[in-house]
């Protein structure tokens, strides 16, 4: 426990020496900000409208607080290759992977500290998006347990994200193809909704439809908690962590 | 110390390393000698538990490499061959973080670092990012990393390439003083190296054990033939060279002739004697009986390095032969 906290923190830091911490979290709150700005203009001028009909009551959870977090977990499928592809492909290049494996550390340890560490990153990023929410507290008196649901869902689909990426890291010294791989990734769990699109109700659709990470994403956005959703995401992270696991040690038998 | 039984490594299709055993006592320092890719490294990092051995056995500090790699991390230090730093780092907060990785408390851990980055002498850049440093310091750095947790065996990687003379002479002086107390190896390819700082050596070539002795062993293994090298001065083209050469090979006791130079009228030749003769009076008297000038004469020493390579040499012509009596 105490090795995954040190190799989580140091991870963590590093982010922050290079700029890709900043930039990450800058690009999140610019995108987040103007996915805010326009939605809660629609918004004023929607009800602006309907001001002539008698005053309508806004649900800020339902019509600006849910979409836009949906969209937070729509640019996270964009984010986290960035914040994965270094993990363990960096490592490898330049050598630095023969002291991680040389130390009296086991590999869980070194998985689960790698994963806390982009893990604490995308929490910062998620915490840029805080800022937007916390104004309509100030203006509006949006229901505050949705919000939490919402936070919850985009923490565990980003956990889930991290752990593919993670995966995906350990094959390869290249950053750039672990981080191109793990983005077509994450965009085909996105598209895999599509493809349920037109027959939602057949056994096919309804597998793939379990499988993409999306999918069980809406419930949280719309502020319900299901526990299939939360065993979901978790089994996804074990899962995905293990392969990692076996990946790792592959990497001793391969090279 | 370290004990090793019959290791094999194999690639999908070549053999990186061929059945090797060997003993490493406590507190000796070993050289593990060999040409670029004869399994110096492969070897390293099966005793480091960073690959697995194909066949045979491995015990570091009393601990199979296999069985309980745990075991054997925590007492072992490991320089690879690049040292293994982050650049995004300063050398003091990395000396932190593997040195906590290694299992020092934190209670202790200033105290650690302190200690080696004296002993490296890390004192100046301590602060500096490692990124910055130049080749000579991150290998200090990374020296500084293996020897933290003051572990029982030092394995070390070609410890002194990249660095200037100076700072070979330090690290040399460095793991002189780490000795004793810890058990070392390091493999370099550069012979001079091992002469030295080693007490024995490994010799290894295409993957197979060549020689393993002391150093002062190998040395007086070819001793006992000694190598003279001699200036004979010819004025206006008399004597030419391969009168002279045919002569000196005449001279009983001698083993081979070369030529090494010649130039304003002087030749130079390097004369080796067979094993136990003595054939500097009678080169003397051959080349002033001939009624040549003997401008000089002075014996040159076998080094390790002759005795490398005609060690290894001759493992390449036995490898040979088989494939050429196939064709």
């Amino acid at each position: 426990m105490r090795n995954v906290l040190l190799i989580a923190s140091k991870e963590f830091k590093s982010y922050f020496t290079s700029p890709i911490a900043y930039i990450l979290m800058a690009f999140f709150g610019l995108i987040f900000g103007f996915g805010f700005y326009t939605a809660t203009r629609d918004m004023v001028r929607f009800s602006m409208s309907q001001m002539q009909g008698g005053p309508q009551p806004i649900n800020l959870n339902q019509q600006i607080i849910g979409p836009l977090l949906g969209f937070a977990s729509t640019i996270s499928l964009f984010l986290i290759p960035m914040i994965t592809m270094r993990l363990i492909a960096e490592e490898k290049k330049t050598g630095t992977i023969e002291l991680l494996l040389t130390s009296p550390v086991n590999d869980i340890g070194i998985i689960l500290g790698k994963w806390m560490g982009g893990m604490l990153l995308y929490l910062c990023i998620l915490a840029m998006s805080v800022i937007n929410i916390v104004l309509l507290f100030f203006w509006g008196k949006p229901n505050f347990q949705p919000v939490l649901v919402a936070y919850l869902g985009l923490i565990l689909q980003g956990g889930c994200l991290l752990a593919i990426g993670l995966l995906i890291s350990t094959m390869t010294k290249n950053q750039i193809i672990a981080g191109g791989v793990t983005f077509f990734v994450c965009l085909l769990l996105w598209l895999l909704s599509w493809f349920t699109a037109s027959d939602p109700n057949s056994t096919v659709s309804q597998v793939v439809n379990y499988l993409s990470i999306i999918t069980h994403f809406d419930n949280f956005s719309k502020g319900m908690l299901s526990l299939k959703d939360v065993v979901f995401y978790l089994s996804m992270i074990y899962f995905a962590l293990f392969l990692t696991s076996r990946s790792m040690e592959s990497l001793r038998w391969r090279s | 110390m370290i004990k090793v039984e019959g290791l094999t490594k194999r690639y999908a299709r070549t053999v990186a390393v061929d059945n090797i055993s060997f003993e490493v006592e406590k507190g000796q320092i070993v050289g593990f000698l060999g040409p670029n890719g004869a399994g110096k490294t492969t070897t390293m990092r099966i005793l480091t538990c960073f690959l697995p051995p194909t066949a045979g056995s491995a015990n570091v500090a009393g601990f199979d490499v296999v069985q309980q790699p745990m075991e054997v991390k925590k007492r072992i230090g490991y320089l690879p061959e690049t040292p293994p730093v982050y650049p995004d780092m300063d050398v003091s907060e990395y000396l932190d973080y593997t040195g906590k990785l290694k299992g020092i408390s934190s209670a202790d851990i200033k105290r650690r670092v302190d200690d080696v980055v004296g002993r490296c002498a890390l004192g100046d850049v301590r602060n500096k990012l490692i990124g910055k440093l130049s080749k000579g310091y991150r290998q200090r750095v990374g020296l500084a990393q293996a020897i933290i947790h003051n572990p029982e065996v030092l394995i070390l990687d070609e410890p002194t390439s990249g660095l200037d003379p100076k700072q070979i002479i330090e690290i040399r002086e460095l793991l002189r003083s780490l000795a004793g107390e810890h058990t070392i190896i390091l493999s370099t390819h550069i012979l001079s190296e091992v002469e030295h700082s080693c007490e024995r050596v490994i010799i290894i070539s295409q993957g197979k054990l060549v020689a393993i002795d002391s150093v002062a062993n190998l040395t007086n293994r070819l001793r006992g033939s000694e190598a003279v090298a001699i200036e004979v001065q010819a004025d206006g083209g008399r004597p030419n060279p391969s009168e002279v050469q045919q002569r000196l090979e005449q001279v009983s006791g001698v083993s081979r002739v070369l030529m090494r130079d010649s130039k304003d009228g002087r030749l130079i030749f390097e004369v080796e004697s067979l094993q136990g003769r003595q054939i500097r009076p009678d080169v003397a008297r051959t080349v002033v009986n001939a009624g040549w000038n003997l401008n000089e004469m002075r014996s040159v020493g076998l080094s390790l390095e002759d005795i490398f390579l005609q060690l290894t040499a001759a493992e390449q012509n036995q490898i040979q032969t088989p494939q050429e009596q196939a064709k």
